[in-house]
């Protein structure tokens, strides 16, 4: 899937300047979930369950070539096809040779980052699939034409009013129709598609190696539909995603659902184990199961010593809602899948820094993610490694980095810094509105108003 | 009991006056207090930016500046924060690291004051916590235990201890976002005279804003706020 982070300064402007509403939507939404997640963890030992799942994933991913062996053969044993994608084309040609040789026409399909991530259905609808989100979230941002804005909450940018517009020029609802108006409607329509549909097409929160179980957690019951109607179900799943014991799920279903929204637990968790109907497998379910692992640019972030932790991610957003920068924007301006403080470190580790930037420099570094993260990734300290090698790499700006030494230059003279000090002063308004970074700061903010002297020379008159 | 000061670069240039109570305040309660005058700047902002070896540089040379005092106080819990958390990162055993606090902090931790006077009775005051002073120190009761006790009233703000948006050389890189952020602090803001804060960069970035907007809050710097509770009563 294309990046396009390198416009994030622009595409954050006009969002807040030219749609104002997202502003509005996002930071209404956002505070909800930080609320409901806040009360989630009420009475409980956060940091110790935190501790224990950062254990827990981190011994997954430094034996991750094991437990992915562990979780393919109880799949195979249980009938499942498995396939091995190191790159987005071996996605998209596995799904190719599923459709070629079913006849694929409609596919149905859950919410899926890692769909998104690979690009899915702009393929898919390459092989002359179609395809319909069966997420409601996800159906609304389909039929607008636009990506994910949110990990969990994919079109927490929209407003009721958005949704009303769209579903009443596309689906002929009143314009003024209720929400569960909406849901009725859509759910009509995307009925009929899942009935029809030979395929159905799902991530995998979690993928247990010891029992080869894939686990999902959803809200609305059609990941559910999607993966036991249709047909053939192909779940696609980023190798990260595996945890060794089918004892560590519960309390990973029940972390990743309260740092997500606050729930208990997903409304609906779905195990799913093998096709239907095999002699080995599950008396339910389709009659064909792909499981596709997926790689992606994983192993590569997983071998750096320096930011392999961002791949204990499980997706569930908390630091996506607490920060604040995420929360005047949305998604979009992030111009990739994954947005908010973890898109900014797992991006450039997925599809190169060069590509992602300035995403790591898209972070006040106010530390609220790690506080809420629940695999305690570290974020603000793998943005500063970015942040380091971009410098390093001489990727960020001429000007930047001349202030910068200018500032060490002086700082390590005591006397010059002084007399720096004192110039500083000096400078008058209109010249400081035209100085390049300053010029920046009075966009919106009246220039600081410097001390009558500084405080060196107060110092030096005897402070009363 | 001996301490120096470390104004820091902001300080020095923009809250002058502030650091000047700082003394005041820290010589009232009996403390001697030193300006060693080859300090500059910790370092900070090459280090959020990433430029690494800048950083080094510059920490190096504000240890050197400090390697025989019995306490640093900074009016800063950013740059205390550098000091305390990214010195040891940066310096081989950065001692420091260990004697540096910001100002709230070392009085009431350390010097263990409960009440510095009655000077702020009647005053209605909103505390911004700095991330850096909040999060990496862990500094949160400390000042605004020091302002109640002096007879402020410290209203509730729902958004306190969320971050301001100025980060640094983010106010720069993404000013709209940067402002954005402001403006959802200062549109949350209740009723008071006066936004009082430990740091700096938050202080100049909230003020700049809210001057811009035509609000007429005034952004006051911590260690003034504690002479004036302490003169007030003395």
């Amino acid at each position: 899937m294309e990046v396009h982070s390198h416009d994030y300064r622009a595409r954050a402007r006009r969002i807040i300047e030219e749609t104002p509403e997202v502003r509005e939507a996002v930071t209404a939404a956002t505070r909800t979930f930080v609320d409901h997640r806040r009360k989630a963890f009420t009475n409980l030992d956060q940091n110790a369950l935190s501790r224990w799942a950062e254990r827990v994933k981190s011994h997954a991913l430094t034996h991750l070539g094991d437990y992915l062996e562990e979780a393919e053969a109880r799949l195979v044993e249980r009938g499942a096809h498995v396939h091995w994608a190191e790159t987005e084309s071996d996605v998209h040609r596995i799904f190719e040779r599923i459709v070629r040789e079913h006849g694929v026409q409609r596919a149905v399909k859950a919410k899926s980052m890692l769909s998104e991530e690979v690009g899915l259905n702009t393929f898919l609808e390459s092989c002359g699939v179609e395809v319909f989100e069966s997420d409601l979230g996800e159906y609304i941002i389909q039929l607008l034409g636009e990506p994910p804005s949110h990990i969990v909450g994919p079109s927490i940018h929209k407003s009721l009013d958005d949704t009303q517009a769209i579903f009443h020029e596309r689906l002929g609802t009143p314009r003024d129709a209720s929400p569960e108006r909406l849901a009725a409607a859509a759910r009509d329509l995307l009925r009929d598609k899942f009935l029809t549909a030979e395929l159905g097409i799902s991530g995998g929160n979690f993928l247990v190696a010891e029992t080869g179980s894939i686990a999902l957690i959803e809200n609305e019951g059609n990941i559910r539909l999607s993966t036991s109607v249709p047909q053939i179900h192909v779940a696609l799943i980023g190798i990260e995603k595996v945890l060794p014991r089918w004892a560590d799920l519960s309390m990973f279903l029940q972390i990743t659902a309260k740092s997500a929204t606050g729930q208990p637990v997903g409304c609906f968790v779905s195990i799913v184990q093998g096709p239907g109907g095999s002699p080995a497998g599950e008396p339910d379910g389709p009659e064909e199961l792909h499981v596709v692992l997926v790689d992606n640019g994983r192993t590569r972030l997983l071998a750096d010593p320096e930011v392999w932790e961002a791949l204990r991610c499980v997706r569930c957003g908390a630091c996506l809602n607490i920060c604040p920068v995420y929360r005047q924007t949305g998604g979009h301006a992030y111009g990739y899948v994954y947005s908010g403080p973890i898109g900014a470190v797992v991006g450039p580790g997925l599809v190169g820094l060069e590509e992602t930037l300035p995403l790591p420099f898209a972070s006040t570094a106010c530390g609220a993610c790690a506080d809420v993260c629940p695999v305690r990734i570290p974020i603000p300290d793998l943005l500063h490694v970015w942040r380091q090698r971009a410098v390093e790499r001489g990727l960020t700006s001429d000007v930047e980095r001349s202030v910068l030494g200018l500032l060490t230059s002086t700082a390590t003279r005591s006397r010059l810094f002084g007399w720096a000090e004192s110039v500083v002063g000096l400078v008058p308004q209109w010249a400081v509105q035209r100085l390049p970074l300053l010029r920046e700061w009075s966009l919106g903010r009246e220039t600081p108003r410097a001390s009558g002297r500084t405080f060196r020379e107060l110092w030096d008159e005897d402070i009363e | 009991m001996r301490v120096s000061l470390f104004v820091t670069c902001l300080g020095d240039r923009f809250f002058a006056d502030a650091a000047a109570d700082a003394v005041r305040l820290l010589r009232s309660l009996d403390v001697d207090v030193d300006f060693p005058k080859n300090q500059t700047c910790c370092g900070q902002p090459a280090w959020n930016a990433g430029h690494v070896p800048q950083a080094l540089e510059m920490a190096a040379h504000t240890a050197a500046v400090f390697a025989d005092s019995e306490y640093v106080v900074l009016p800063s819990g950013s740059c205390t924060a550098m000091l305390r958390c990214t010195y040891p990162r940066l310096l081989e055993a950065p001692t420091v690291a260990e004697r540096s606090y910001e100002l709230a902090e070392f009085l009431v931790d350390v010097l263990e004051v409960t009440e510095l006077g009655r000077g702020l009775e009647g005053r209605r005051l909103a505390y911004h916590h700095g991330c850096h002073a909040l999060r990496e120190l862990g500094v949160e009761e400390q000042p605004v235990r020091l302002l109640k006790s002096a007879g402020a009233g410290v209203i509730p703000w729902e958004m306190d201890q969320e971050c301001c948006g100025f980060g640094g050389l983010f106010s720069v890189k993404a000013p709209e976002v940067s402002v954005a952020i402001a403006d959802r602090k200062l549109d949350t803001l209740p009723d008071v005279e006066a936004v009082v804060s430990a740091d700096g960069g938050c202080l100049l970035h909230l003020d700049g804003r809210a001057r811009r907007r035509g609000m007429p809050i005034r952004f006051r710097s911590l260690a003034s706020v504690l002479w004036e509770a302490r003169r007030g009563g003395a």
